[in-house]
């Protein structure tokens, strides 16, 4: 199999602006990815589909990943203007001022976003597996990504998958439903913010996590019912 | 009313036969329970086994699991209920007619087992529907299963026909329809039925 960079060499060359970028992966396995522009997706997609050499015809799993918001606190080195007392030419004290340079912490917040994993393989060709990965503006608003179902239809499932557990909307997807939650389910419980409902009873000896989420159960339970006998079920 | 066991052996010794109608009820009831016929997950693989020659179910009166809520005894909640499932399997025991039983098989069907804290099993099938016999194992071997059904059998022996205790269909008062759970925007709603199953206070 051609290496990663090679690959993304022959995608440029055949797809113009496809807009793919390598991502190093420096762990043992270096299993590089290309990371797509959503709007050449499916362009880029049907070209590792229907090249000669690259053959990719085995979309193997699809994935999501949520990246969720970052604060990023980062320290700048800032020029100003003090004013400082130094000694004057004549002997007296004279206010000048002085460029000096001071450290700043700045805080920003870099937006998160909601990125889809393609694993795909060459079945013909005996060679794989090169990940694709695709990313959306944001996590909130716009969570629209490509479908590659038209090109791999064992993408169908997995994408209703990804809709389903992240939140992200495939456009040209035929049959977008949720697959495991409900119709009327609102959340998307893989994100990392998702709160789970607080519907099991706590373990008897608690703690840590579990012995928070205890404590405020109970003390949201007093508050709306008042306190009830212990060591007897509640009717 | 018992007959006294002593005098009951020494008439069976004399060729009379002498038993209460309760008994004979209660024989016949226990004798035929019909499972129903559903599995929903690697616990039902379980089930399935049970029924087979090796252990054979057949012994107990099971032989015929029933497709139809209508002509079945015996809800064996064989596997993990997720909250997709749940209202199904709620209206199923609605549908079935009493005098009705349920076995929660395997830990995932009492408790939600390894996924109790998750955010799509559900914790356990007996807050929505009266269990009568849990099984804990994961899944259960055939024989808990047996265990299982003979002690639904002792349950079913010792029921009165009438006063307290007696089987739900000779209680008019008793509670026929539990109600099926709605699947809401976020989890189930109710989150359990409160008269089934009193949410635990945890003592510490």
């Amino acid at each position: 199999m051609k290496t990663v960079e090679e690959i993304k060499a022959a995608i440029e060359a055949a797809v113009p602006g496809a807009g793919v970028e390598f991502v190093s992966n420096p762990s043992a396995s270096a299993q590089h990815s290309l990371r797509i522009a959503p709007q050449s997706a499916v362009a880029v997609a049907k070209f590792l589909r229907d090249d000669a050499d690259l053959a990719f015809d085995f979309l193997s799993n699809v994935t999501g990943v949520d990246w969720p918001d970052k604060e990023i606190a980062e320290k700048v080195k800032v020029m100003r203007w003090v004013t400082k007392t130094v000694d004057g030419p004549d002997g007296q004290k004279v206010d000048q001022p002085v460029e000096e340079t001071v450290e700043e912490t700045r805080k920003r917040i870099e937006s998160g976003c909601l990125e889809v994993v393609y694993h795909l393989y060459s079945v013909g060709k005996k060679h794989g597996p090169l990940v694709l990965r695709m990313r959306t503006v944001n996590r909130t608003d716009q969570v629209d990504l490509p479908s590659l179902t038209p090109v791999w239809r064992s993408a169908e499932l997995q994408e209703r998958e990804v809709f389903d557990l992240y939140g992200v909307v495939f456009g040209g997807h035929p049959d977008l439903r949720r697959l495991l939650m409900w119709d009327g389910f609102k959340d998307h419980p893989m994100r990392r913010d998702y709160v789970e409902p607080d519907d099991f009873e706590y373990e008897p000896t608690p703690h840590d996590e579990v012995l928070k989420r205890a404590q405020e159960r109970e003390n949201r339970e007093q508050r709306t019912e008042g306190p009830r006998d212990r060591g007897l079920a509640a009717g | 009313m018992a007959v006294d066991q002593n005098l009951k052996i020494e008439l069976g010794k004399q060729g009379i036969f002498v038993t209460t109608i309760e008994e004979l009820y209660n024989w016949g009831r226990r004798s035929s329970v019909w499972p129903m016929q559903f599995g929903l997950a690697c616990c039902a693989i379980e089930m399935i086994a049970t029924t087979m020659a090796r252990y054979d179910l057949a012994r107990f009166g099971a032989e015929v699991f029933r497709p139809s809520p209508r002509q079945a005894d015996l809800m064996i909640v064989s596997g993990t209920v997720t909250k997709k499932m749940a209202p199904q399997v709620v209206r199923l025991y609605n549908q079935m007619a009493e005098p009705r039983y349920v076995i929660a098989m395997g830990a995932c069907a009492i408790s939600g087992g390894p996924f109790k804290q998750g955010y799509n099993v559900l914790k356990g099938i007996d807050r929505y529907i009266p269990v009568d016999v849990h099984i804990p194992g994961c899944p259960p071997r055939p024989e808990a299963l047996i265990q299982a059904f003979m002690t639904l059998q002792k349950k079913i022996d010792g029921q009165p026909l009438t006063g307290e205790g007696r089987p739900r269909h000779l209680d008019a008062e008793a509670q026929g329809e539990f109600p099926v759970p709605e699947q809401g925007e976020h989890d189930l709603e109710p989150t359990s039925n409160k008269g089934v199953w009193p949410v635990p206070i945890t003592i510490r």
